[in-house]
């Protein structure tokens, strides 16, 4: 007849039943006295682990009455009431994004942007030339794909680029493309670079592939530049 | 045996007139509550609200209801048929009787006809409220019922409930005032708050009755009749166009009965304080700035917290609120026969 109250402590050794057991189990840290130390060697308190006995024992705090549980939810609620309103007078945060835009940084990678020569010659060429020698290294680079080069040659008729070939297609399917820049960094003469347009939806995806010719006019730039400070 | 006397009656036609106007306010009022909260919990949240929708998005009411009127009246074939048109019937006329009892000035001079500027004064004005309160219940338990889905009877199972536990706490809450006031009639119980409002010395009965008129209308935190996540709409799940708009609308026109009835039994109704006596036509406008006080009480507890779990609402009800309200009566009681 073990009619003593039960500890919630679970696999206790029956001889530990005792009133010296309860008294622990009122402290809440339920270790016997006979436990050894925690300062024992790891291995040895190992080698004498006996499953129950790390059983985690939750401490309580003490839970307030039912006045105080009351007055404490009361004050919780008008704490929260008071943030709420705080939030009023913070005002709004929202970008009204079709008039307002938030800035891009410098090298944001947006739409790319196809390059000729400007009035700088280099390496020879005249100014006006495309940039673009039509190699397909971006298109090699492209993990998506996205990016397709027809190269013909350059004939003293008709020079396009100023190397060897030129791209007689160019183009670029914004729809598949990742925006990751890995073809800004492919190419060799820098003739196609990322530039900062980011509002490209459109009705058909037949319109999203870009042309040689859409890629090399002008940028309308629709996005406002981020200043040094900001 | 007398059961209620109308403390105040005009002639018929005024009454009709009455009827009209007080309707046609309340009507306007719904669109206003709507903009105000859908403003109010986007600034709240720290946004700008609907914006889009004329000047200021004021006219975004307009364009929900006209779209929601414009839909398609769809109904389940495992519903059933008359209850389930009848129920958004059912609740948004029990919110429009009980805007009737709602005193918005005391009885003035038009034109040399004696005016109440309210639908009628009843001599057992709350309990006209819980009877509406009451059969609006039915409302929502018809519509979540009728619908034939899981959802919508969970949400009405959980509105009877509700109702129930809130009711209760609800009229004790009451209690306290109508033995201070000795009366039961709403414009009584306004002249009875001459020298102090009710909420001061009635500060517990204030808030009981406020947290149960969340509860009442089925809001945040109380709004498990409804809530949206775990059963998408709850007992307006199946519900669509015209009859979702009725339910919508009753909705909100019980957060401004609610409101009215606060500003009148707690807020001092048209009175305003220092002893200022403004002519009889600022009345009704007091009123609504203290109605409007008060939904700004409702959007603000919306914002705020979150919904209770199903468990917490019953012990809420039973092992807070209503002890704290008996406990109200019984101290009231107590007061007003000892400095009697």
């Amino acid at each position: 007849m073990d009619g003593a109250p039960e500890t919630p402590r679970s696999g206790q050794p029956p001889s530990d039943a005792s009133p010296a057991s309860a008294k622990s189990a009122a402290s809440a840290v339920a270790r016997p006295a006979s436990e050894q130390p925690l300062d024992t060697p790891v291995p040895e308190r190992l080698g004498e682990w006996r499953p129950a006995e790390d059983v985690i024992q939750v401490v309580r705090s003490p839970q307030p009455g039912a006045t105080r549980g009351t007055w404490r939810a009361f004050r919780e609620t008008a704490r929260g009431l008071r943030t709420v309103f705080g939030q009023i007078l913070r005002g709004p945060t929202t970008v009204q994004y079709p008039e307002e835009k938030v800035p891009v940084f410098p090298r944001f990678r947006g739409r790319h942007k196809l390059h000729r020569f400007e009035d700088i010659p280099h390496n020879g060429a005249q100014a006006g030339l495309e940039k673009c020698v039509g190699c397909s290294l971006c298109a090699a680079a492209c993990p998506a794909d996205c990016i397709r080069v027809v190269a013909a040659e350059n004939t003293p008729e008709n020079r396009v680029s100023a190397g060897e070939r030129y791209a007689a297609v160019y183009e670029i399917n914004l729809a598949q493309c990742i925006f990751c820049g890995y073809c800004e960094a492919a190419c060799p003469f820098d003739a196609i670079t990322m530039g900062h347009d980011y509002e490209l939806s459109d009705y058909d995806r037949e319109d999203l592939i870009f042309t040689k010719e859409m890629l090399l006019a002008e940028a309308i730039e629709r996005t406002p530049l981020r200043n040094e400070d900001e | 045996m007398l059961l209620a006397t109308v403390d105040y009656a005009e002639d018929w036609w005024i009454q009709v007139i009455k009827a009209i106007i007080i309707f046609a306010i309340a009507l306007q009022l719904v669109p206003i509550v709507l903009i105000a909260e859908r403003k109010l919990l986007g600034r709240m949240q720290n946004r700008y609200g609907p914006n889009r929708v004329g000047p200021f998005g004021m006219l975004q009411p307009l364009a929900d209801i006209l779209k929601l009127l414009t839909k398609e009246q769809f109904r389940p074939t495992t519903s059933v048929g008359v209850l389930f048109a009848l129920a958004p019937v059912i609740s948004i006329l029990t919110a429009c009787a009980a805007f009737a009892i709602i005193p918005f000035g005391d009885t003035q001079n038009i034109f040399g006809t004696e005016v109440g500027l309210y639908g009628i004064d009843v001599s057992i004005g709350p309990l006209y409220l819980f009877a509406c309160g009451a059969i609006a219940f039915y409302g929502i338990m018809l519509g979540g019922w009728s619908s034939g889905s899981k959802y919508s009877f969970l949400g009405s199972m959980r509105g009877a409930a509700q109702l129930i536990s809130y009711e209760v706490s609800q009229g004790l809450a009451l209690v306290g005032v109508i033995v201070t006031a000795q009366t039961l009639s709403l414009t009584q119980i306004v002249h009875a708050q001459t020298g102090m409002w009710f909420f001061i010395p009635q500060f517990v009965g204030f808030l009981i009755f406020l947290v149960a008129g969340f509860a009442e209308t089925n809001r945040a935190p109380f709004d498990l009749t409804e809530a949206d996540a775990e059963l998408v709409g709850g007992y307006n799940t199946e519900y669509g166009g015209g009859r979702f708009a009725s339910y919508y609308f009753a909705e909100y026109l019980n957060v401004l009965v609610v409101a009215g009835v606060v500003a009148t039994i707690f807020l001092g109704g048209w009175l305003l304080p220092f002893g200022i006596h403004p002519p009889g036509w600022v009345d009704p406008f007091v009123v609504l700035a203290k109605m409007a006080i008060v939904t700004f009480l409702f959007i603000w507890a919306r914002a705020t917290l979150p919904r209770l779990r199903y468990d917490q609402l019953m012990s809420f009800g039973w092992k807070v609120l209503l002890p704290l309200a008996t406990l109200n009566a019984l101290v009231t009681a107590i007061v007003v026969v000892a400095t009697d």
